[in-house]
């Protein structure tokens, strides 16, 4: 019976609905996956522990990839889900601190409360049929109104049990996550492979998502509500659950990243952080998981070695990637060049195979 | 030449004194209106005569003010559309509603949600009748025009419903295609699913040939079998007289 389950979703992870279905595609997946674990082995801890930092916004830009390029709802609130998970993770964790498995229930707790109040939040803009439009002026709200919350949370007042909340500055002192003696704090080898790890299994699982009926209902919802509806789906209901679900990944990020630098601030949540989600996305190509994956790290590590050179000129920079991705690459910068390389093969082989994957895309285009 | 519905009696949709307004209008006013089950009905009427509200009122698109609606003997006036579907009532739009970004297969996937296709049977008759059953990895949006409109018939066969609503399934199409589409629904509709379908094309009713209904300024007004439609001087004055 299990075994049967397992050849019913091996399919899936190979479906139209993502691009790099050959086997080309997927050696090179391996490879890249195999370096970068093997790289635990060569790299030093904190090479390590940048390089994982890059990595741990991956689930929250996979999230919006799924919600904004599959579902079609664009949101600017994955950072205010980012900081809150980041928040409750750091009171119960910093609560829990000699309780063992403290930082684990305290992890669940940041995740489980940020799609909680993603599911109510949802519910309200989804079954209240607010219009497409609104919402990322919606969640862009819900970001700024937490960012300025925890801005004043400045003061003795402010305390949870024994972690104060810390206003502006933040808070500090947050325990990593550890599971018995194994600490997962952001300089050491066990936390890159715990974000490589996570990273890759949120790939997978999505793509599998994506590939399934249930996947494709979401884009059915993204291409036609109305249809969807009158095909039998509890349209709102489909949003609300894709909503939270990527909620739920950038609660995810949140938790890694306070894990990492065991410190959390409202700025996390403000404009400039509701923003670079859409960046990320946008810039590869909402359309496709890897190519978010691939953005994400890569306008990561950009804005970290910008910001080492010029500070503040690192998001002039990311603006302007976006202006261009927006005006010549609409369907993202990785998704295009993946495409080219598509015709270019298929002119230069004359195979006449059919690219599927690519159809969103071409559909845009035209 | 078939007079009135040939049905085993039992009733699967009963419209009650339905009525609905947009502004000023009574789209639709009043409307009486009983299908039987294994039935195939025609609904004419001249441009705004309320047919694709009424519709729309069906599928849950739209509420009515005053009125019920009963589908198998149960009142479904105010249930979501969706659930509707799920009870076995199922709308082919006015204007072809497929995602025309998805193959084929993509679309009949999301359309027949959690049912095993191998058991619909007037599905797979229907894709391969309709010449679609080798066009699966082509985009929706690709296909022509008349190819498209067949596709979301499929899609709303593949939802198993009990009731097919079809909304001018035959516009746009060449004279050849729309008496494919009539044959089709002969067919089907052979094959014991109930079929309501609004049409202009007088071709198309001819062929199908049942009893019609005549909606005019959102009323019903006339019923009876396509000869006494077409004999009948007031419907050929609103309507036929144009032809």
């Amino acid at each position: 019976m299990k075994r049967n389950r397992i050849f019913e979703i091996l399919p899936l992870l190979n479906g139209p609905m993502e691009l790099g279905q050959g086997r080309n595609f997927w050696i090179l997946f391996c490879l890249f996956s195999l370096v970068l674990f093997g790289y635990a082995l060569v790299g030093s801890v904190f090479s390590l522990s940048n390089l994982a930092i890059f990595f741990a916004y991956v689930p929250m830009g996979l999230g919006l990839g799924l919600l904004w390029g599959y579902g079609g709802v664009l949101s600017f609130g994955q950072a205010a889900f980012f900081g809150i998970s980041g928040y409750v993770y750091g009171i119960v964790a910093g609560n829990l601190i000699s309780t063992p498995g403290g930082t684990l229930l305290a992890a669940a707790c940041g995740v489980v409360g940020t799609m909680t109040l993603a599911a109510a939040f949802g519910y309200f803009v989804f079954y209240g049929q607010v219009s497409g439009w609104i919402i990322p002026l919606l969640t862009l709200v819900l970001s700024l109104i937490l960012e300025t919350f925890m801005g004043q949370t400045a003061g003795y007042q402010w305390r949870v049990g024994s972690v104060l909340l810390g206003g502006y500055n933040g808070m500090t002192g947050i325990p990593s996550l550890n599971l018995g003696s194994l600490q997962f704090s952001g300089a050491t080898v066990a936390y890159y492979l715990l974000v490589i790890g996570t990273m890759l299994i949120v790939y997978l699982g999505l793509r599998v998502l994506v590939n399934s009926r249930y996947g494709h209902a979401v884009a059915g919802v993204r291409e036609d509500p109305e249809r969807t509806r009158m095909l039998g789906y509890n349209v709102n209901l489909i949003q609300v659950q894709v909503f939270t679900l990527s909620a739920g990944l950038a609660g995810l990020s949140g938790v890694l990243y306070v894990s990492w630098g065991n410190y959390m601030n409202p700025s996390s949540m403000g404009l400039l952080a509701a923003t670079l989600p859409v960046i990320w996305t946008a810039v590869g190509g909402r359309n496709s998981l890897i190519a978010v994956l691939i953005s994400t790290v890569t306008l990561r590590y950009l804005a970290d070695a910008l910001a080492v050179r010029g500070g503040e000129y690192a998001f002039l920079i990311l603006g302007a990637l976006l202006l261009t991705t927006m005006l010549f690459f609409p369907t993202g910068i990785v998704v295009s060049l993946a495409r080219r390389w598509h015709v270019w093969r298929k002119r230069d082989l004359r195979m006449p195979s059919s690219i599927p994957a690519e159809t969103n895309q071409e559909r845009e285009d035209s | 030449m078939s007079a009135g519905p040939e049905s085993d009696g039992e009733n699967l949709l009963q419209i009650e004194d339905l009525t609905k307004s947009f502004g000023g209008i009574r789209a639709v006013n009043h409307v009486n209106l009983t299908l039987s089950k294994g039935e195939l009905r025609c609904l004419i009427g001249p441009n705004g005569a309320g047919k694709s509200t009424l519709f729309s009122l069906l599928s849950g698109l739209h509420k009515p003010e005053a009125g019920r609606i009963v589908f198998k003997g149960e009142d479904i006036t105010f249930l979501p559309p969706f659930r509707r579907v799920r009870k076995g009532l199922c709308q082919k739009f006015q204007t072809t509603r497929i995602y025309r970004g998805l193959t084929v297969n993509q679309n009949l996937l999301i359309a027949r949600r959690d049912h095993d296709s191998s058991e619909n049977g007037p599905l797979s008759w229907a894709l391969k009748t309709l010449g679609l059953d080798d066009q699966g990895d082509r985009l929706a949006g690709e296909l022509p025009h008349s190819a498209q409109q067949w596709l979301e018939i499929c899609m709303a066969l593949a939802t198993l419903p009990d009731l097919l609503l079809l909304d001018e399934p035959t516009a746009g199409m060449t004279p050849d295609e729309t008496s494919l589409t009539a044959e089709f629904a002969i067919n089907l509709n052979a094959q014991g699913m109930t079929i309501f379908v609004v049409e202009h094309d007088m071709a198309f009713i001819r062929q199908i040939a049942r009893f019609v209904t005549v909606l005019h300024y959102g009323c019903i007004f006339a019923e009876g079998t396509l000869d006494q439609i077409e004999s009948n001087q007031d419907v050929r004055c609103i309507y036929l007289g144009e032809q």
